[in-house]
């Protein structure tokens, strides 16, 4: 159920109405898998650690669709709707998540550990912070190669005091390696609000000593998004080197399901949700350009229903990984 | 259709809760997303919402309800248009089927009988030429395995601290600059967790990093990516992406340079699985196993020592490459069997000489490879001489020598006329004093005391 996204054709280009359906229907794809995700975590096929990534959709659509075929993706564990964006199947993630044979590591990853060498996605991070030199890793394989390719290497706020993440944007910086580091900062490392945990409180502004390009963008507007990454990645691609994106954006749900939110208001949860949401606010915008309508809306809701529907339904009848699964893996033979 | 919700299970250990609130009532639209319930879980109050979209048909838990098992249905949803009238009341009798497919754990524990394969069953691959020698440094051996395997391979690179311009810290990488350029020896800032970090991005994307440590003892800056990233990732990806490179370094005590730069790591990474471990002892071993350990699909941790960097041994000429996970047997005796790796063969050999002067005649293993453990090779010298004392650099606690003497016990029990000796580091952090530091390290004496003490003798 990969998503086929219109080809980008560069920082110029107008998005058509076609694409901006696209988004939306992406997003709403990410929206749907998480909540149901959820359910099933409260209904116990998903055990452990489950960080839902609902809100925060216009990043990872935004900036997937500004990647071209080849490039490298890597993020941290709240990484869900990184996967989806990456056109990896629902099935295969749902069933990741149950534990089960058919999941993108056969069961033995979990949320937080999936991969796919085919879409580029390397990850699944579980150590805050640790992604990021792993991405600047990425990048340095696209230049050794000299393949064109250039790493996305997500991470949140909470990664942001990472003694790690200062010495990849040094050797970043220092080998103009191809990577565009993105700090999704949702206001919350868990429970610890940027304030609380970031002096100065600017993050793109940590780039500047580095001599690397950087730039703060909505992350709540899928359009906002892409144009910037649009910008970026040319930037990145005609081997100026590194850039750092901070993109303003809001997590909905807790840091992870056990999460009880005491930190925040409601109140700022509820003004979140009903002024910046970012498919509410995709959807007014075509409405308004007659993209879509009611019915085509409706149309939409009911295919994404029906592929989670049947991504959650994959994921219980896929057995348990096989016994013998225990020993393999562990090293290549 | 009617959708029932279940009571949901809102942390990693919650069984039962509480209903403590309702915030919709029969009749109410329900939105995807919206709050319907408040549950009180062992650790907080948490919020619940809707799923799926539809009328709230009936609510089948009553608010300030205790003790709600997690799965019981709580509420039946309809869609618009449905009526309420044939929703059967009791919770108990609605099935239940998802709770029951749920984790089916204890019905279906996993057969423990399944046993452990064989470690690293492939047959090792390796060529030990047995024609004419050459003499080298252990030092020019390393050099010589890195430029052979650069040479052949495009994809394997050298990075590290000082290893290009400076021509490595202990000139193990002389002349590799000139040779492959700066795109292929990189020096690194100081930056050991970001640059290990780096190198295993760089397996990642299909290269063949070796990353050089100034010493292992900074590797511990970079020990998260060496244990969490480089081991575990080709297990959690179930099988898609492996990290294929040499971590390398001198290991182990040098010469009165104080606690912070004189430890043997060797059973810190031989603990871990999905790492392979190598400790070379002469020159031969330095070159066959590095170029082993370059070719390797896997992560492996190379652990040199810088005293034995400047010794001379003599190296086959032509294409060596020796075998992970098999030993040598460096001298050949029935009486008792020393095993050892890196600095330690040598002091094996050297006690060696001793105890033959006392009528002891004793074999020496050189272990070549931590992990994985060739232990046939010494399960076999201990059916033939039923005493063994293991010799190492590292702490008594948990090493190298407990490992070999729980293996021995498990698989040559009744061959045993002796305990297992086992010759250490002292309990200290090594002292800077050089009487202190030579009583805090293994010696020549010490081993021949332990093997005398194993000989009754």
């Amino acid at each position: 159920m990969a998503i086929k996204k219109p080809a980008s054709k560069g920082a110029t280009e107008k998005p058509s109405a076609e694409m901006l359906m696209s988004f939306y229907r992406e997003m709403l794809l990410i929206r749907r898998f998480e909540e149901r995700a959820g359910q099933l975590y409260g209904m116990g096929l998903i055990g452990g650690f489950c960080h839902l990534y609902i809100g925060q959709e216009a990043v990872v659509v935004g900036l997937q669709s500004c990647c071209k075929p080849g490039d490298s993706i890597i993020t941290s564990y709240r990484d869900h709707g990184h996967m989806l964006a990456c056109g990896m199947d629902p099935k295969g993630v749902m069933a990741e998540l149950t534990g089960r044979k058919d999941g993108y590591s056969k069961g033995k990853g979990g949320s937080m550990h999936m991969f796919s060498r085919e879409k580029g996605f390397y990850g699944g991070h579980g150590i805050v912070g640790a992604q990021v030199p792993i991405g600047a890793g990425l990048a340095f394989a696209h230049k050794y190669k000299g393949d064109g390719g250039l790493a996305m290497a997500y991470m949140g706020d909470g990664a942001f005091n990472q003694g790690q993440v200062y010495e990849s944007f040094n050797m970043a910086s220092l080998w103009s390696l191809p990577v565009l580091f993105i700090v999704e900062n949702n206001k919350y490392g868990m429970g610890t609000s940027v304030e609380r945990s970031t002096a100065g409180g600017d993050l793109a502004a940590r780039g500047v000593p580095f001599k690397m390009k950087t730039m703060v963008v909505d992350g709540m507007d899928v359009l906002a998004v892409r144009e910037a990454g649009l910008e970026a990645a040319e930037y990145i691609r005609a081997g100026n080197g590194p850039v750092l994106m901070e993109a303003k954006t809001y997590r909905y749900r807790g840091h992870s399901m056990s999460d009880p939110a005491k930190y925040r208001t409601k109140e700022e949860l509820e003004k979140m949700r009903a002024e910046h949401d970012p498919i509410d606010g995709l959807r007014a915008k075509l409405i308004a350009m007659k993209a879509g309508d009611e019915e085509s809306f409706k149309a939409m809701d009911k295919e994404i229903k029906d592929i989670v529907i049947a991504a959650a339904e994959f994921s219980q009848t896929s057995p348990e990984p096989d016994a013998s699964e225990l020993w393999t893996d562990v090293l290549v033979a | 259709m009617s959708v029932q919700i279940l009571m949901p299970a809102l942390s990693p250990t919650m069984t039962e809760g509480k209903l403590a609130k309702w915030l919709v009532k029969e009749g109410d639209k329900v939105q995807t997303g919206k709050v319907i319930a408040e549950i009180e879980t062992d650790k907080a109050t948490m919020e619940m919402e809707a799923v799926d979209e539809g009328v709230m048909g009936k609510i089948l838990v009553a608010e300030g309800t205790e003790g709600v098992a997690v799965n019981v249905p709580i509420a039946v949803l309809l869609e618009e248009g449905e009526s309420a009238a044939n929703i059967k009341d009791a919770p108990a009798a609605a099935p239940a089927p998802k709770a029951e497919a749920a984790p089916a754990r204890e019905t279906k524990a996993p057969a423990q009988a399944a046993p452990p394969p064989p470690p690293a069953a492939a047959a090792p691959q390796g060529s030990i030429p047995t024609g004419p020698t050459k003499m080298m440094t252990v030092r020019e051996a390393l050099r010589d395995a890195m430029a052979e395997e650069m040479r052949a391979d495009d994809r394997v690179f050298l990075m590290g601290e000082e290893v290009a311009e400076y021509q490595g810290a202990y000139k193990v990488s002389q002349g590799l600059l000139q040779e492959f350029g700066a795109r292929r020896v990189i020096d690194t800032p100081i930056t050991e967790h970001g640059f290990a970090g780096l190198a295993v991005g760089a397996a990642f994307g299909n290269l063949k990093p070796i990353v050089e440590f100034m010493t292992f003892n900074f590797a511990m800056q970079a020990m998260d990516h060496l244990i969490n990233s480089a081991a575990k990732t080709l297990y959690m990806s179930g099988g898609q992406m492996g990290s294929p490179m040499v971590f390398r370094g001198p290991n182990g005590a040098a010469a009165r340079v104080g606690a912070q730069h004189s430890q043997d790591f060797a059973s810190w990474y031989a603990h871990v699985p999905g790492l392979k471990v190598l400790s070379p002892w002469s020159a031969e071993d330095a070159k066959g196993l590095l170029k082993a350990a370059i070719r390797d699909p896997n992560p492996v941790i190379f652990l040199e020592n810088e005293i034995l960097y400047g010794q001379s041994f003599p190296v086959p000429e032509g294409e060596l490459v020796i075998p992970i996970g098999q030993a040598k047997i460096e001298r050949r005796g029935k009486d008792i069997t020393l095993t050892a790796y890196s600095i330690m063969v040598g002091k094996a050999l050297k006690a060696a000489e001793k105890l033959a002067e006392e009528g002891i005649d004793a074999e020496v293993i050189n272990l070549r490879s931590i992990r994985p453990l060739d232990i046939d090779t010494i399960v076999a010298s201990v059916k033939k001489t039923n005493r063994l004392v293991n010799c190492e650099e590292g702490w008594v606690t948990c090493g190298i020598g407990s490992e070999i003497a729980a293996l021995v016990m498990e698989q040559a029990f009744d061959y045993l006329d002796a305990p297992v000796g086992r010759v250490c580091a002292k309990d200290v952090p090594l002292p800077y004093a050089a009487n202190l530091e030579h009583m805090a390290l293994p010696q020549v004496e010490d081993i021949v005391a332990a093997a005398k003490a194993a000989m009754y003798r």
